[in-house]
């Protein structure tokens, strides 16, 4: 009963490659300065950290966030200008297509711009003097939950949001502090144990620690704990998205 | 409760118009129909399936021209139809096949690559009726589907719908067009506050309980009262709002015909669905 969600998903792969230029330089855009600014600027004046130059601490890091900023703004702005103004869902509803596939179509195609920012700022991180180990081909089904679970909770505010300010709300208080107090710019694990604490239970935080360990090939003992929080999280937010989702569109 | 005590029928190959004011309830009943609104009582099947358990099925048979414009504007006119096509399963080589008929029927052909923005209302229209019977359905359900276009392009789209009932499509119509429902439906149900108040073949509904002519009368107050009291033998019945008489003609009336040669300012139109609507929906503003 779920199969359709591919369908929405094609259609918005069929309008994204039309928009391909605008769409990859407002999702990679962010982190591409950050790297440049912090990791040039910044990371001159930064003595090694975790035995890596600063530039190349902070990439695996920034591979997670363009992760989370693709996924949670298709699904908040994307999203929520289909639901409204161009009322697509409403068209879409009207066919076959069920609203629990139209919102895991939107969730997994999100999840899909995630990976696809996530993959070119990989791809990019030997410009900058990191030569990823072979194990960065299991980052890929990572970055994938990752991006599921941003798209969703970005679907979530979507069902919830009146207008497009209330996204200034998610950003604002959610999406920039997981970008600043995750681990991508300094090393937790030299943080107080209470502030440790406070960042595990950050979802970005277990993206970034992934991230790194396959760009390095440094397999921590806890790379369990941090797929398992992630494919857990996803799971549980995309299940609330499509129940908040067909809460505002089935009356 | 938008609807309540709603008992309706559509009968295959008919045009069954939905009449009522503004909140009546009729795209709510729309909706009902398509799983978009869950009820509370009561049961709803369509082609002898179960709505919501077996919507899918059901909605693969129907076609929606819903209010208003929600044609996706990130894709070309055609593209509209084969994305469209896509959520119905239909191969793409049937639906490109099917879209070409479509556009065609519609005359949009040369408008194919356009981009939605660059459409006018009445082409927009027209490719929202061509969406809808991109998947051949059975059931055709239009939502007011010339709201707002001008006498040129709602012509044009009757003149479509026309061809379409007289190949056999079955169509749920609700519209504010009087004249619209008197061409297309060969039923009508006229719907108040979520209630039916009135259905049935709506020539045979006018002359029932309206009559064959209407004659609207303006006068002064004295002229009127003294009209009024030269009808009392003709069976008319007498409406007076403003300073402006509405006389519906039940039965051919020779004081009608002779007092109105002398009167100031009077019409005689034959009696429509229009009179009928006022009538059973009263003349007051629905406005929430």
């Amino acid at each position: 009963m779920w199969l359709l969600f591919y369908k929405v998903w094609l259609r918005n792969a069929r309008v994204w490659r039309k928009h391909l230029q605008a769409s990859l330089i407002g999702n990679l855009g962010q982190p591409f300065l950050f790297l440049l600014a912090l990791g040039f600027g910044l990371g001159r004046q930064i003595p090694q950290i975790e035995g890596v130059t600063y530039l190349q601490f902070i990439g695996p890091g920034l591979v997670a966030s363009a992760v989370m900023y693709s996924g949670s703004f298709e699904t908040m702005y994307g999203s929520y200008t289909r639901l409204t103004t161009q009322r697509t869902y409403e068209a879409i509803l009207m066919t076959p297509v069920s609203v629990e596939e139209l919102a895991l179509g939107e969730i997994v195609w999100a999840a899909t711009k995630g990976i696809i920012s996530g993959l070119i700022m990989l791809a990019a991180l030997p410009l900058f003097g990191l030569i990823p180990s072979p194990w960065i081909l299991a980052l890929i089904p990572v970055l994938f939950l990752e991006g599921i679970l941003f798209a969703s909770l970005g679907l979530i505010m979507t069902a919830l949001a009146s207008d497009y300010e209330f996204f200034n709300y998610f950003t604002s208080l959610f999406i920039t502090p997981l970008f600043l107090f995750s681990g991508i710019f300094f090393s937790i694990s030299a943080m107080d144990p209470v502030v440790q604490k406070i960042s595990l239970a950050l979802p970005l935080t277990h993206a970034v620690n992934l991230s790194r360990m396959l760009c390095y090939g440094r397999i921590g003992p806890d790379w369990f704990i941090h797929a398992l929080v992630i494919a857990v999280l996803s799971v549980f937010c995309a299940w609330v998205a499509i129940v908040l989702i067909r809460r505002r569109l089935i009356l | 409760m938008a609807v309540k005590d709603l008992d309706l029928c559509i009968y295959p190959e008919e045009c069954l118009g939905l009449l009522g004011p503004n909140g009546a309830g009729k795209t709510t009943t729309i909706y009902m129909l398509l799983g978009l609104v869950r009820y509370t009582s009561g049961k709803i099947t369509v082609f002898g399936e179960s709505i919501p358990e077996r919507l899918r099925q059901v909605k693969l048979r129907i076609g929606v021209v819903s209010q208003g414009d929600n044609l996706d504007p990130d894709l070309t006119v055609y593209e509209n139809l084969l994305v469209y096509a896509s959520y119905f399963g239909i191969e793409r080589s049937v639906a490109g096949k099917r879209a070409d008929d479509l556009l065609d029927f519609f005359a949009l052909k040369n408008r194919s690559n356009e981009i939605i923005q660059h459409l006018s209302g009445g082409q927009r229209r027209r490719l929202l009726l061509s969406r809808a019977l991109i998947n051949n359905p059975e059931l055709l359900i239009l939502d007011e589907p010339t709201i707002g276009l001008d006498p040129q392009a709602r012509h044009l789209i009757w003149e479509r719908l026309q061809d379409l009932i007289s190949q056999g499509t079955t169509m749920l119509l609700t519209s504010h067009y009087m004249e619209e429902v008197s061409r297309l439906a060969n039923r009508v149900l006229i719907l108040d506050e979520g209630e039916i108040v009135a259905q049935g073949d709506p020539k045979k509904m006018v002359a029932d309980l309206i009559g064959s002519e209407v004659f609207e009368v303006v006068d002064s107050p004295k002229n009127l009262t003294a009209l009024k009291e030269a009808l009392r033998s003709c069976k008319v019945n007498v409406e007076k709002i403003a300073d402006r008489f509405f006389i519906y003609v039940r039965e051919p009336c020779t004081e009608l015909d002779t007092m109105a040669i002398t009167l100031r300012h009077v019409s005689k139109r034959p009696a429509n669905l229009e009179d009928l609507f006022l009538k059973l929906t009263g003349r007051t503003l629905r406005e929430n």
